[in-house]
């Protein structure tokens, strides 16, 4: 009798996973595929949207646009990550753990905020800009464009690639490189021959996950691209457009991003399955070596070079948002003052409180969720679980924006009317982060020896028992550094929130780009300062509490 | 209360491979009963259908009288020893020795003073404050042994448990453990490789390979006669050298190629010219110096203190060990030719296909 009651909870588990999974994910998608295939005015069949679609140049270059971005961000990026976290891991840095947070720190920040920011300096009014043209009467190089997208970008993308290959390069075998030394492969030669190859798999899911992210960021270009149209743009101006939404072309626009990422996820996972491979776990961690004194000063000014650059546009926007400004925050005067802040907590104070009414219940939905997922997948395996643990992998392949509009039109009628409330916010966000929380609470979960449930269970305690004393409490410590992660994210997303936002759940990233918009650059230099203290507390948080400092994206 | 642990054909398979055909045991109340194999041959699956971790897919289980198939494994009373311990390392060790009193709901003080028992017997009450982190390999697997049987199982089982230590702390524990098992008069199933730890610990075997128990015995029978050319290889050492009966009025006996015959009084089942094979310990093949016997050319000795090895070739190229008892004399120089005789009551000899033991 007992063991028919826990084999039922686990089923019941399975299905509601399912279910929320079917409503949630599966059904929007279905929505989004046959809208993008029906003629908005007869209400027939048609192909017309895809059709329009292909044969405008300003539609299809916006695909072109959108793949040129993301290979030059890829390119740009590895090639400053790769080098930073090489030299990070095997020279000794000074302030090394403050040098590592200040490179997470700078990729914490929605993209659109660094755009903002490098317009704020670099711009056509930039202050930079001015100086240049005061002292030297230099013209600086336009920075709006397909320049400025990839410059935004690759400041939000390299410190992606640094985690991951200093990930790689953290479990690397020392032996191999002294049995490299030993043979007469040194130096850079041995950094292309063993280095690099042992870092390929680690150095390929980065590049997905800085290709996929640059191909569906949607805040950047909309900023500084200026006529630089791109995918995302695209989808979100033809929802809100000048021109009258049409909700049927965009759906069409989305499907066209999906197969696209989905296409490049797909080449990903072929190229990465030639390099697999795994260290020896009799393996000596590398040792960090003292560089003679010139290298070590070029070193140096590398790592803290990048990272000055790439902080710099946050810095300059806190600055800002101590400015005196004109009447509204509109122009910003000579002098000081907390005007902006003032105005902020007068006129917006609500949305701090949806930021963190909405972002927490997401975290804590895509926690729980999360950790029932893993528990499914890795250690329930039937059939069932197997189909959520494939749907659990498929918001990897679809763009924030196209989740807004998916969702838009899937709960925009009587029966589930969720457009504009603060739970149409929450599925998106759940959906958006959850299957990172997945991946990672699996890998956590595979690592705790099957024997550690069994030996629970030959001492008497149920599956559910084991699960919640002994199995949940085991994966915390690596969950809560997750869930700090997750926390960041949520609260720095902008491409499907921007899209359902309503009066009554405006976040902080969607404040600071309306402010943007408006003009009003004084509140929004302040918003993005309290969603930036927000992140660094986060940081300093994850810092205290994770063991090792390992970060998982 | 000690149970027996009764199997009846018992059917293994994982999807189309059958892991374990058709396995019938009978292991005694109070037992140290070991299942010995090389990996792979079925020991630790066998040990988990027990456990109730492993899906039965035919025969019975029984633990005493009660057929166990489908019990839950934290209803079968049994109390395991993982290979790599299992402790509960967010715990700190007396919530590890204590976690299966809470689940049987015990009395608070009752708790206590059972694991207090326990972790004094296991030696380990000083570290009881302790996260799992900070403990040796062997104080480990302690808070294991300790943690298994506060719960007072009917029934031990232990999976290679000794395995991830060093050979020193290995020759320690299973001293620990058999002392234990004494003391407790615990019915106690252990899986291991190790045919030595095997013999030190066990009442009985069960060496198994490919999924089937090849022979069941005591160390002594097990070593002294066992019952097939994989048993006499796999417990201890063995030179396995080919043979013929012959059969010469009322004498029976082997001979070698070297034309060496050794008459043999306990042969059964073995007719005139039969090829057989013969396994020979590497301490039962004795030098002569009077001539007789099989010619062999030491290629190498290793002097190892008590004993010295001698390492030999016959003329046919087959190579054969020897163990002697170190002499004061000098150690026989490579290359010397010698004479070797076997010592008739404690050799076996298999027939050919190596499958059965022609011998009483």
């Amino acid at each position: 009798m007992e063991k028919k009651k826990s084999f039922n909870f686990w089923v019941i588990a399975s299905l509601v996973v399912l279910a929320l999974y079917l409503l949630f994910m599966v059904y929007p998608l279905v929505k989004l595929v046959s809208r993008s295939v029906v003629d908005a005015d007869s209400g027939g069949f048609s192909m017309r949207y895809f059709k329009q679609f292909f044969s405008t140049p300003y539609y299809s270059g916006t695909m072109i646009n959108s793949f040129k971005v993301a290979i030059a961000v890829s390119v740009t990026s590895t090639l400053i990550g790769i080098p930073l976290a090489y030299l990070y891991n095997m020279y000794k840095v000074r302030g090394r753990k403050a040098l590592q947070m200040l490179i997470i720190l700078s990729s914490m920040s929605a993209p659109f905020l660094g755009a903002y920011a490098w317009i704020m300096l670099l711009g056509r009014s930039g202050v930079i800009t001015k100086f240049f043209e005061a002292a030297f009467g230099v013209t600086i190089p336009s920075i709006y464009g397909f320049k400025g997208i990839v410059l935004a970008l690759t400041m939000k993308m390299y410190p992606m690639v640094f985690l991951y290959v200093s990930g790689a390069l953290k479990t690397m075998d020392n032996s191999l490189m002294e049995a490299s030394a030993n043979m007469g492969c040194d130096g850079l030669k041995r950094v292309f021959k063993v280095v690099l190859p042992l870092c390929m798999p680690s150095i390929l899911a980065a590049v997905l996950m800085v290709f996929m992210r640059s191909m569906a960021d949607f805040g950047t270009p909309l900023m500084i691209g200026e006529g630089y149209s791109t995918f995302p743009v695209l989808i979100y101006n033809s929802y809100v457009g000048e021109v009258g939404t049409n909700q049927n072309f965009a759906a069409a626009i989305s499907v066209i991003a999906i197969l696209l990422t989905m296409m490049f996820f797909l080449l990903q996972k072929a190229v990465s399955s030639r390099y697999r491979f795994s260290m020896s776990t009799m393996r000596h961690n590398i040792e960090k070596k003292q560089a003679r004194l010139l290298p070590s000063m070029l070193i140096h000014i590398f790592s803290y070079g990048v990272v000055a650059v790439s902080l710099l546009p946050q810095a300059y926007l806190v600055y800002l948002s101590f400015r005196k400004t004109g009447v509204g925050g509109v122009v910003f005067m000579p002098g000081y003052s907390l005007e902006s802040y003032q105005e902020v907590f007068r006129k917006m104070g609500n949305v701090i409180w949806n930021t963190l009414r909405i972002c927490g219940t997401s975290l804590v939905l895509i926690i729980v969720l999360a950790i029932l997922i893993a528990y499914l997948v890795v250690r329930r395996r039937n059939a069932v679980n197997g189909i959520i643990d494939a749907l659990s992998m498929v918001p990897y392949v679809i763009p924030g924006s196209v989740v807004g509009i998916a969702l838009i039109i899937s709960f925009n009628n009587r029966y589930i009317p969720l457009v504009g409330t603060a739970a149409i916010m929450v599925v998106s966000m759940c959906i958006r982060r959850i299957p990172y929380t997945i991946r990672s609470s699996v890998a956590i979960l595979g690592q705790i020896p099957i024997t550690i449930d069994e030996a629970a269970e030959s001492l008497g305690a149920g599956r559910i028992k084991t699960l919640c004393t002994i199995t949940v409490p085991m994966m915390l410590s690596g969950i809560f550094s997750g869930a700090i992660m997750s926390w960041v994210t949520l609260i720095t997303e902008l491409s499907s929130s921007i899209l359902l936002y309503s009066y009554k759940t405006q976040t902080l990233n969607v404040a600071i780009y309306s402010a943007v918009s408006k003009g009003t650059d004084g509140r929004a230099c302040a918003l993005s300062t309290i969603l930036m203290i927000f992140t660094v507390v986060s940081l300093l948080l994850f810092n205290k509490f994770s063991k090792d400092g390992e970060i998982m994206m | 209360m000690n149970v027996g642990i009764k199997i009846e054909h018992a059917v293994k398979k994982y999807g189309n491979f059958t892991a374990i055909p058709d396995l019938s045991l009978d292991i005694r109340s109070g037992e140290f009963f070991t299942l010995l194999g090389p990996s792979g041959c079925g020991k630790t699956t066998l040990l988990r259908m027990i456990a109730g971790f492993n899906s039965i897919e035919g025969g019975d289980f029984y633990f005493g009288d009660r057929r166990i198939n489908d019990l839950d494994p934290a209803k079968r009373n049994i109390g395991m020893v993982f290979q790599n311990y299992a402790i509960f390392p967010h715990l700190t060790v007396r919530k590890n020795v204590e976690f299966g009193l809470k689940n049987r709901k015990l009395p608070k003080d009752e708790i206590h003073s059972k694991a207090d028992k326990f972790m004094e017997l296991m030696k380990i009450s000083e570290y009881a404050g302790r996260l799992p982190e900070k403990l040796s390999g062997g104080q480990q697997q302690r808070v294991a042994l300790a943690r298994a049987l506060a719960i007072e199982p009917d029934v031990l089982l232990m999976d290679e448990p000794l395995s991830n230590l060093d050979a020193k702390l290995r020759v320690e524990m299973r001293t620990v453990i058999k002392d234990i098992q004494n003391r407790l008069g615990i019915t106690t199933v252990y899986v291991t490789h190790d045919q030595e730890e095997a013999m030190a610990v066990s009442d009985r075997i069960a060496v198994m390979s490919e999924g089937v128990i090849q022979q069941i015995g005591t160390p002594k029978a097990l070593y002294q006669r066992p019952v097939n050319r994989f048993v006499a290889t796999f417990i201890g050492r063995s030179n396995v050298m080919p043979a013929k009966i012959y059969v010469d009025g009322n004498e029976k006996g082997i001979s070698f190629d070297e034309g060496y015959r050794q008459p043999m009084d306990n042969l059964i089942d073995v007719t005139d010219g039969q090829n057989v094979i013969v396994s020979v310990r590497p301490e039962e093949l004795l030098i002569r110096t009077d001539g007789n016997g099989m010619k062999a050319k030491v290629v190498y000795s290793t002097f190892l203190g008590l004993n010295t090895h001698y390492m030999v070739e016959f003329g046919d190229g087959v190579r054969a060990e020897i163990i002697q008892e170190s002499q004061i004399d000098d150690i026989i120089e490579n290359g010397s030719m010698i004479n070797l005789v076997v010592n008739p009551e404690k050799i076996n000899v298999f027939t050919e296909d190596g499958r059965k033991s022609v011998v009483k």
